[in-house]
């Protein structure tokens, strides 16, 4: 696989490509031990900052650092602007899908979305019907995940539309690459991602419920055994305002209060990272600790706003994914600018005589799967794993969906043998307030094991700073 | 502020505290065992302690005596016990990471390094040495809290909590350290220099007095002059008076709708301290007088949970 992929940083004659010039010909200047000793200070930094995620599965309290590779990932202004057009269309088709779907559904009357693919899949909220939410926005931050094939064509992997995560480590891997390499910063135009926190909050403001001139926002966490804790506290620290967990809320004549020191206080936004099941014990899940009792009855009553809206979780299901180009044709009458990997849906017999007949060849995944669980990769599979998914296959059909391995792209990575290709992915993230905004370049996640494609840090993956370079090359 | 983010604040200043307090009492028996001088001596003196700190029974659970070196381990490094050292530390590090948002990323750092250092600790054969060598750590890095702390932080309300937690703490330690010496502050024994200055040492040592005593008395160490450096002195940063005007000037920064009676209250402690004198202590008997105080501390603790940390439900 390694072979054929595109390599990021070095055409296939050895030289580097024209966006990493400068980067390579510094680079051939480092010495090995530098590079060993700023490996070093980089992790010692991240522990004492205490920039480290919570593993499941593991016991309590047990925090792990999430490998920070010091080899940049570079993308090239004019590639960088073909992308941020495609993902604002792409943002822009999957919040008015969301709209639709829980107003007229003119997309399942159009019969170009099966209507029982939306309103019978788990995370399709029918208490979102005719709920109209401000500036119709669902998804006000997206977080899309690219690769890039063999080609090295720029093709969406997943769309991320709860509560997606990583934007910490794309702030925090800048800053590192600032201390560490100076040089390297006053050498290049590197476009800066700093402000990435300024515009969350303003579009947060932005969507406050109508008649509340001075918003309070807050951000709602699970607390600190959440995996993603340390981004929850970082975040709100950033922003400047409160991290506040379920219990610190509640409602009260349909609007919702924090608890404070001064008595309770208004909140009028909520930048929710909790799923829609632990928000409101009422109406979900009963037995969730983390939600606040009646949020549900407040929300619909246009008294508070929550960033992500519920039910947005129908538009990144894996069995809606296929969908996305054509929802954007649909709504906005446009080709799509960034493609799907093709993918197959296996509910469709056709698809599936394929599918079962290549296996071996081919991704499976689960379409309510997440974070690299629950799924095949079958040149990577033993021949018992794969039967054992032959059978779930063939039980649950819909469950299930099929795309080609890719040959994701490859940028060189610092491993135990030195510097070494190793595949990694993109995930920028979308902001949708008053406008779509884009912070320039992403989170770069890299699989750490030789040959590996999966990038999830919960599975050994590690990232990289991302740079759009400002100029032209 | 949120309430819950004011308790983690409270709570975690209060380990702290707690954590320096006992790194001084062990550092002060510790130097004691050192000296040419009875066994039984310390053993006693490390045994009332321990039960003015309700240590004892947990430590009597782990243990067939008082040894002054399983003692000295036993407050220290156990992390089995929740009331050591190092619990402390790991107890003031929790608190701080559920909210490390309100701090300065200067005092989340402090406190989180000084936790990772403790957990690279080994727990076992630690030598003699060693443990003189952790309490002198333990006490610097508690200084360094404190310095940052002060250093770093808005004069906002999460500061003031932090601060209130602090001097609770550190009034309710002094004045457990002060009865479990009350034996030799009978009174009567006033006038005299007092026969043993080993065990006084120790317990100005323990609150870091013992230059202070001097620096202010010019003269032989008695019981009377003691008790009064620590509890009526408004100089003596460890006092009581000084640990209740800190108390109260802070609570008043904080205060709230329902807060009235909570701040009339530690004035109250307060003025008590600042307009009484020893001798009307002492004739009293100081043993009730440590006796009562420690319960209106206790008191002020629930008064301004309910007011503040934890309110009811719906308030």
């Amino acid at each position: 696989m390694g072979g054929k992929s595109y390599n990021e940083m070095y055409r296939t004659d050895g030289t580097a490509r024209s966006h990493y010039l400068g980067y390579g010909e510094w680079l051939k200047d480092q010495p090995a031990d530098r590079l060993a000793q700023k490996r070093a200070e980089a992790d010692a930094l991240f522990h004492r900052v205490g920039i480290t995620f919570a593993v499941y599965g593991q016991e309590e309290g047990a925090e792990r650092l999430i490998p920070f590779d010091i080899v940049p990932r570079v993308l090239p202004l004019e590639e960088w602007i073909r992308l941020e057009d495609g993902l604002k269309q792409r943002v822009r088709a999957l919040n008015a899908f969301i709209h639709d779907i829980y107003h007229e559904q003119q997309i399942l009357k159009a019969g170009i979305v099966p209507a029982e693919q939306v309103l019978c899949n788990p995370q399709y909220r029918p208490e979102m019907q005719g709920v109209d939410v401000p500036g119709g926005i669902y998804a006000h931050i997206a977080g899309i995940d690219i690769v890039r094939d063999q080609a090295g064509e720029y093709c969406v992997l997943e769309d991320n539309l709860r509560v997606p995560s990583g934007v910490s480590y794309m702030l925090e891997n800048r800053k590192m690459m600032m201390r560490l390499f100076p040089e390297l910063f006053s050498e290049h135009r590197i476009a800066p991602v700093d402000r990435y926190p300024d515009v969350l909050l303003d579009n947060l403001r932005s969507v406050a419920p109508t008649g509340v001139a001075d918003p309070t926002v807050v951000l709602l966490t699970a607390g600190a055994h959440n995996s993603a804790y340390f981004e929850h506290a970082f975040l709100a620290q950033q922003m400047g305002i409160e991290l506040v967990e379920g219990q610190d809320l509640f409602v009260r004549d349909e609007a919702v209060f924090m608890r404070t020191t001064q008595g309770p206080q208004r909140v009028d936004v909520i930048y929710r990272r909790i799923d829609d099941d632990f928000l409101d014990p009422l109406v979900f899940r009963p037995d969730s600790m983390l939600g606040i009792p009646g949020l549900l009855t407040s929300y619909r009553a246009g008294r508070v706003t929550i960033a992500n809206a519920i039910g947005t979780g129908v538009a990144d299901d894996k069995s809606i994914y296929p969908y996305v180009p054509d929802m954007i044709r649909f709504y906005l009458g446009q080709a799509p600018a960034i493609g799907n990997v093709h993918t197959w849906m296996l509910r469709r017999q056709e698809d599936r005589d394929y599918v079962l007949a290549h296996l071996a060849e081919l991704v499976v995944k689960e379409v309510h799967g997440a974070g690299g669980y629950g799924m095949l990769i079958g040149p990577a599979a033993t021949k018992a794993e794969i039967e054992t998914f032959r059978k779930q296959i063939l039980a649950t059909p819909e469950r299930y969906i099929a795309q080609p391995t890719l040959a994701l792209s490859t940028c060189p990575t610092f491993v135990e043998q030195g510097l070494s290709p190793r595949h990694i992915d993109l995930r920028p993230f979308v902001l949708s307030g008053r406008d779509i905004t884009i912070v320039p370049g992403g989170l770069t996640r890299v699989a750490l094991r030789e040959g590996s494609l999966v990038v999830n840090s919960s599975q050994g993956g590690g990232t990289k700073d991302t740079w759009v370079l400002q100029s032209p090359c | 502020m949120l309430s819950r983010t004011a308790d983690h604040l409270y709570w975690m200043s209060r380990y702290i505290e707690r954590a320096e307090s006992l790194a001084r009492l062990v550092d002060a028996h510790y130097r004691m065992s050192l000296l040419p001088h009875s066994v039984d001596a310390l053993a006693q003196s490390l045994s009332s302690t321990m039960t003015a700190l309700h240590m004892e029974q947990a430590y009597l659970e782990r243990h067939d005596s008082i040894e002054p070196r399983a003692v000295f381990e036993f407050v220290s490094l156990d992390r089995d016990y929740g009331g050591s050292i190092v619990s402390c530390l790991r107890s003031a590090r929790e608190n701080a990471r559920a909210v490390r948002g309100s701090l300065t990323s200067e005092l989340w750092e402090t406190l989180n390094a000084t936790w990772l250092e403790v957990r690279s600790l080994r727990t076992r054969n630690t030598s003699r040495a060693d443990i003189g060598e952790f309490v002198e750590w333990v006490k610097e890095r508690s200084h360094l809290t404190r310095g940052v702390t002060v250093g770093t932080m808005l004069r906002d309300e999460a500061f003031h909590f932090t601060r209130i937690g602090t001097f609770l703490e550190r009034a309710d330690s002094t004045a457990r350290i002060l009865a479990a010496h009350q034996g030799d502050l009978k009174p009567g024994a006033d006038a005299a220099a007092v026969p043993d200055p080993y065990e006084w040492s120790v317990l100005l040592r323990a609150l870091s007095a013992f230059e202070v005593y001097r620096r202010v008395y010019r003269d032989v160490i008695t019981p009377f002059r003691v008790a009064q450096l620590l509890i009526l002195r408004d100089d003596m940063p460890r006092s009581l008076l000084r640990c209740c005007k800190e108390v109260y000037e802070n609570l008043k920064s904080v205060s709230n709708d329902q807060s009235e009676e909570t701040e009339r209250r530690a004035g109250e402690m307060h003025a008590m301290l600042h307009f009484t004198r020893m001798e009307v202590i002492i004739a009293d008997g100081l043993p009730g007088f440590l006796q009562q105080f420690l319960a209106r501390l206790r008191d002020l603790g629930e008064r301004i949970a309910s007011d503040f940390l934890v309110p009811p439900a719906q308030a």
